[in-house]
């Protein structure tokens, strides 16, 4: 041992730092360095314009949203956030993704950690009214359905006395898929997992009889199983899933620009208007287009927005339809019909109120 | 090794050649000879097929079609998903920010296991190499500011657990000195600190630094997700750390105390010029122990949706270009685990005999 | 609060001379400290009052009186949703109680055997124990527990159930054990079995203070052991057949289950802690002084009977303070049950405070449960500690 022989033989080397000090100092540094990225007070959309992006919540789901092997962030309400991300700034990449858990996405917006929730979460009245959301239009229609195996030779719902269920926590399903059965007056064994990929594993595995999930992820999970043909989805929805844009109270403004940005996507598919021909609309004497793609700037000017946000939205990310196809649709790995997300013009429940 | 653990066996009565006492150990007496046989059954039904998924049956190259077909693992997956799972979301031109960080990182946490810089000036150094580190991260002067939502992978794996445990040092030396104090209220509040946080499992913090910090700052402030985490990390750690370095403290001989004493030392003095080096010294084992488990330990942070090393390679089999490869990136994640404590333990293993001879 | 003016030591006796001893010097000090703790507490407590009123929460527990609406999947409790949140929290620490309980038992019986085996002459043994103790030891506990996961969902179905031995079966739904067809059977036989190891304890501590060594006392504390509680088993009236898990449609009926997740969770612990008790055992085997073996074999005795008869009883004595942070290690540790499935504490606790938003008192619960629970082990410890460095003294 040197050290006791070495210590005191410089005793008074009150000279320099002291370690203490030292350390305090990296310590307040780094946390100096790592609060600039921190958020700041006020309402959001000022602290969204002062930051110079836009913080979205999200969760992880193939064909939702997933990170590429550029570990950038691909899918279906990624590109409803960069849509945002162009209603403010003009720009697809001032928004920054925040993955949250099921369990604390909602916190965590209550909490000021992202602007504006896009994870698919279900709009409900608690949600809007004790808890102190606003929601945004309905970007999904899901409803909440139950995946079994054909060998179980159950065609419907209430065939499934005593089945064991795989069920995520902290969603929706966890209240719904309780009610369902008790509504029915039959039992059931819930496996309650919080992970989307655990859970739909336990279920490939044979762990539950049913796999209860919204039904969108129950169609991207059965194309998944090793036999996709050896699962049914059963006929019964057993709720009402809206997935929609949640924002914390307090700020009208940031709200409408949620909903219009939304609203771009459904009304240039309604006019007919894609990514690939949108500039040949520019010349278009219909003052509807018109005004839609700010040829005519009254709109624009009115919101405070770009006036042809529309226009950038549908030019960079597409209208609602191929945001769908592109991400989720029957061609993709995920494979989904778009069902009640088609237009209100060909018997789907998806309708712009008018751009004037 | 296995040297090592004959040895430690009761001694033998004659000295025989090594072959010879590895023979009598492996079918000397007929138990023997049946635990033998037992392990080699063992091995032959594990070992076989997890070489043919490992490397006879895996694909190496190519796209994930040719994955599907394949019995054995998908290492093109990993190859695919290699930047990936290392640097998560962190900007693909600026990734050599990252990896430099980490590799500084690595490298402060490696040269100061070395006794050559067991002295003062390391701590000089690890300011420099953690601001470095920091910056690096950050962006200041190596170019534009990447926010901590992109920060992931191995560097914030390391990151948390280096800053961890350097910034729980302060906090548990003064939790440690005074738990050692004959100030009853200061020591009251040490104990108390020190024992709930021993008490409750590192999910429970971190879930009151996400959920519960956020409401306790004033209406309107926000505080960083990375930072709560680190510092539900810096927290928990200093609690451990406090009762090690107590340990230390504890094992310095009154004679230590009272010789600063003697030479006119203040307490601070003699704490910091005295006892501290002593103590910090018997007990740096004990660190390295503290710190592979706290490496281990950030990987908890999946439950606040953050994305460390287990994270991305996670996530990195839900792309739908390359969906469901759990197997392989649980594995590769594992090999990194694996490689680092390796090493680590190992280290402190030698440490251990080198501090006990001297 | 005694005033500084009191000279330290002026009092030898009584409360308040032990509470001057406690509080020390330096009141100014003591006090700034005090009140910087308290007013940070004050800030904090407020600002989070302030925000949950904010959000439209009502501070306090009366949500625990309320149903609480989601199911849970294991409970040793009669459970249903229309049930409240304070029986479901109960419920979730009943589940994390009965993993650390099972967990605790079976990794210390598999921990000390490890930790002989890794000292074994047998290289092939010893090589293998150590491959498991640093392969468990250098990968994340979390990731392991994925894996047991994984494996136990990768088991066949209940119709390729594995069937290792008779009447225990394998499958994705879980292991199935024979059991009892009357439930009541079940807690009579715990009973049975408590009262059991209770008369044997009892009997033998009494044996040996009374000095009594001999066969026959021996025998008469065996019988009473075991007669008394067969005699209260056969009392109570309880039926006692055993029903044998059966495969009926897709699953079995009969029997018992015990679930995938508990059992991952359980394998995963185990294996984990085993592997720090292992490592536990053989340092305090080696620490048990090499002359003691030398003498004991002087003594001729075998191999397994030093070991059993005089080098472990001393190694306890090492093993047991750091057993005793491997159990709280492990109790802690459970919580990683979310990740995996399994209901645990942590488990109904976040699903709670997602559903009510009663943020701040489900944490607080959560910490005290846990502490609650540390507390109790270490105590027990402790006691088992004191009464070992008692033997060792006497």
């Amino acid at each position: 041992m040197r050290t006791p022989s070495q210590a005191p033989s410089r005793p008074s080397s009150r000279s320099g730092l002291s370690p203490r000090v030292l350390i305090a100092g990296a310590l307040s540094l780094a946390i100096g360095l790592a609060l600039t990225g921190a958020a700041k007070a006020g309402p959001t959309l000022d602290a969204i314009k002062a930051r110079g992006s836009i913080k979205v919540g999200v969760g992880t789901q193939p064909g939702f949203f997933s990170p590429d092997s550029n570990g950038r962030w691909q899918g279906f309400f990624v590109d409803f956030g960069r849509a945002l991300s162009i209603a403010v700034f003009n720009n697809p990449d001032k928004v920054q993704f925040v993955a949250s858990s099921p369990q604390q996405r909602l916190p965590s917006l209550q909490s000021g950690e992202f602007d504006i929730l896009l994870s698919g979460v279900t709009q409900t009245f608690t949600r809007a009214t004790k808890l102190g959301f606003h929601f945004g239009p309905v970007v999904f229609y899901d409803g909440q359905g139950l995946l079994v195996p054909k060998k179980l030779g159950v065609t419907k719902g209430k065939d499934l006395n005593g089945a064991t269920v795989c069920v995520q926590t902290g969603t929706t399903g966890e209240l719904n898929i309780t009610d369902f059965f008790r509504q029915n007056k039959i039992t059931f064994k819930p496996v309650v997992i919080e992970e989307t990929a655990e859970n739909q594993k336990a279920f490939a595995s044979g762990r539950c009889d049913v796999l209860t999930q919204d039904s969108s992820d129950l169609a991207i999970t059965r194309t998944q199983l090793p036999k996709p043909d050896d699962y049914v989805l059963l006929p019964e929805r057993i709720s009402k899933e809206p997935l929609a844009p949640a924002i914390r109270y307090g700020d009208d403004q940031w709200l409408e620009i949620v909903n219009w940005a939304v609203y771009a996507t459904i009304q240039a598919e309604e006019l007919g208007i894609t990514q690939a021909n949108i500039d040949s609309f520019l010349t278009s004497a219909d003052p509807t287009i018109r005004r839609f793609l700010g040829v005519d700037p009254s709109l624009g000017e009115a919101a405070k927005l770009d006036p042809k946000f529309a226009y950038t939205i549908v030019k960079t990310v597409g209208n609602y339809g191929e945001i769908f196809d592109r991400n989720v649709g029957p061609a993709t790995k995920v494979g989904l019909d778009r069902g009640f997300n088609k237009l209100w013009t060909q018997g789907g429940l998806l309708y712009a109120p008018p751009f004037r | 090794m296995t040297d090592g653990v004959l040895q430690s066996a009761p001694p033998l009565t004659s000295p025989r050649p090594r072959w010879q006492r590895l023979w009598a150990g492996l079918f000397g007496t007929p138990l023997n000879a049946a635990v033998t046989l037992c392990c080699l059954a063992l091995l032959g039904w594990v070992v076989p097929p997890l070489l043919r998924w490992t490397l006879l049956d895996a694909v190496w190259v190519g796209p994930a079609d040719r994955c599907s077909d394949a019995a054995g693992a998908c290492w093109a997956f990993i190859g695919e998903k290699l930047r990936y799972i290392l640097f998560g979301f962190y900007d693909q031109d600026r990734q050599w920010r990252p990896a430099a960080a980490g590799a500084i990182l690595l490298a402060l946490a490696g040269l100061s296991g070395m006794p050559l810089f067991w002295r003062r000036a390391t701590l000089g150094l690890w300011l420099f190499g953690l601001a470095a580190a920091l910056l690096l991260l950050t962006g200041g002067p190596a170019g534009p500011a990447v926010p901590t939502e992109r920060w992931s992978g191995l560097p914030v794996s390391l990151l948390l657990a280096v800053v961890g445990l350097v910034g729980a040092f302060p906090l548990a030396v003064l939790l440690a000195l005074a738990r050692r104090s004959s100030m009853g209220g200061v020591r009251t509040l040490a104990v108390l600190f020190i024992e709930v946080t021993r008490g409750v499992p590192l999910i429970a913090v971190l879930y009151v630094a996400t959920l519960l910090l956020p409401l306790m700052l004033p209406a309107g402030a926000a505080i960083d997700k990375l930072l709560r985490a680190q510092i539900a990390i810096v927290l928990f750690v200093s609690a451990y750390l406090a009762e090690i370095l107590r340990a230390g403290l504890q094992s310095i001989p009154a004679g230590q105390y009272e010789a600063a004493q003697a030479l006119g030392l203040g307490y601070w003095q003699s704490m910091r010029l005295v006892i501290l080096p002593q103590a910090l010294r018997t007990v740096i084992p004990s660190i390295v122990t503290l710190a592979i488990g706290l490496f281990q330990d950030t990987t908890l942070i999946i439950v606040i949706g953050l994305f460390d090393l287990l994270n991305t390679a996670r996530t990195a089999a839900k792309d739908p270009a390359w969906l469901g490869f759990y197997d392989e990136a649980f594995s590769f994640a594992a090999l990194i685990y694996l490689t680092v404590c390796v090493i680590a333990s190992r280290y402190s293993l030698w440490l251990e005999r080198r501090l006990r001879r001297c | 609060m005694p005033s500084s003016a009191v000279p330290p030591g002026a009092l030898r006796s009584g409360p308040v001379a032990a509470v001057t001893l406690w509080w020390g010097g330096r009141s100014g000090l003591q006090a700034a400290i005090l009140a910087l703790v308290l007013l940070g507490g004050f800030l904090l407590g407020s600002n989070t009052l302030a925000n949950m009123e904010r959000f439209g929460i009502t501070p306090g527990f009366a949500f625990l009186g309320r149903p609480a609406g989601f199911e849970i999947g294991e409970a040793l409790l009669d459970y249903r949703p229309q049930d409240s949140y304070a029986l479901a929290l109960l419920v979730g620490l009943l589940n994390t109680v009965k993993v650390a309980l099972a967990g605790c038992l079976i990794a210390t019986v598999l921990g000390v055997l490890l930790g002989v085996a890794r000292l074994s002459g047998n290289a092939l043994l010893s090589g293998l124990v150590q491959g498991y103790v640093e392969l468990v030891r250098s990968t994340p506990l979390l990731l392991q527990l994925f894996f047991w996961s994984a494996t136990f969902q990768a088991l066949p179905s209940p119709r390729q159930a594995l069937n290792p031995l008779p009447g225990v079966f394998l499958c994705n739904r879980g292991i199935q054990l024979p059991a009892f067809a009357d439930g009541r059977a079940g807690g009579w036989l715990l009973a049975a079995i408590a009262l059991a190891l209770a008369l044997a304890l009892a009997g033998t501590v009494l044996r040996r203070r009374l000095g009594r060594r001999d066969a026959l006392s021996g025998l008469s504390v065996a019988a009473a052991a075991c007669g008394l509680p067969a005699a209260l088993l056969l009392a109570s009236g309880a039926p006692l057949q055993v029903e044998v898990p059966e495969l009926a449609g897709f699953n079995f009926s009969g029997g018992t289950t015990v679930s995938p997740e508990f059992s991952a969770l359980l394998v995963g612990l185990v294996v984990n802690a085993a592997a720090m008790i292992a490592e536990i055992v053989r340092s305090g085997i080696q620490a048990v002084p090499a002359g003691q073996w030398e003498a004991a074999r002087a003594l001729g005795l075998p191999r397994h009977r030093i070991m059993r008869l005089v080098v472990l009883p001393q190694a306890m004595r090492v093993i047991v303070p750091l057993l005793t942070s491997s159990y709280l290690n492990l109790t802690k540790n459970s919580s990683l049950a979310v990740a995996i499935g399994f209901p645990d504490l942590v488990s109904v606790i976040n699903t709670s405070a997602n559903q009510t938003g009663q943020v701040l008192e489900t944490m607080a619960i959560m910490m005290g449960a846990y502490l609650t629970v540390n507390l109790a082990v270490s105590a027990a410890m402790n006691l088992y500690n004191r009464r070992l460095a008692a033997r060792g003294a006497r």
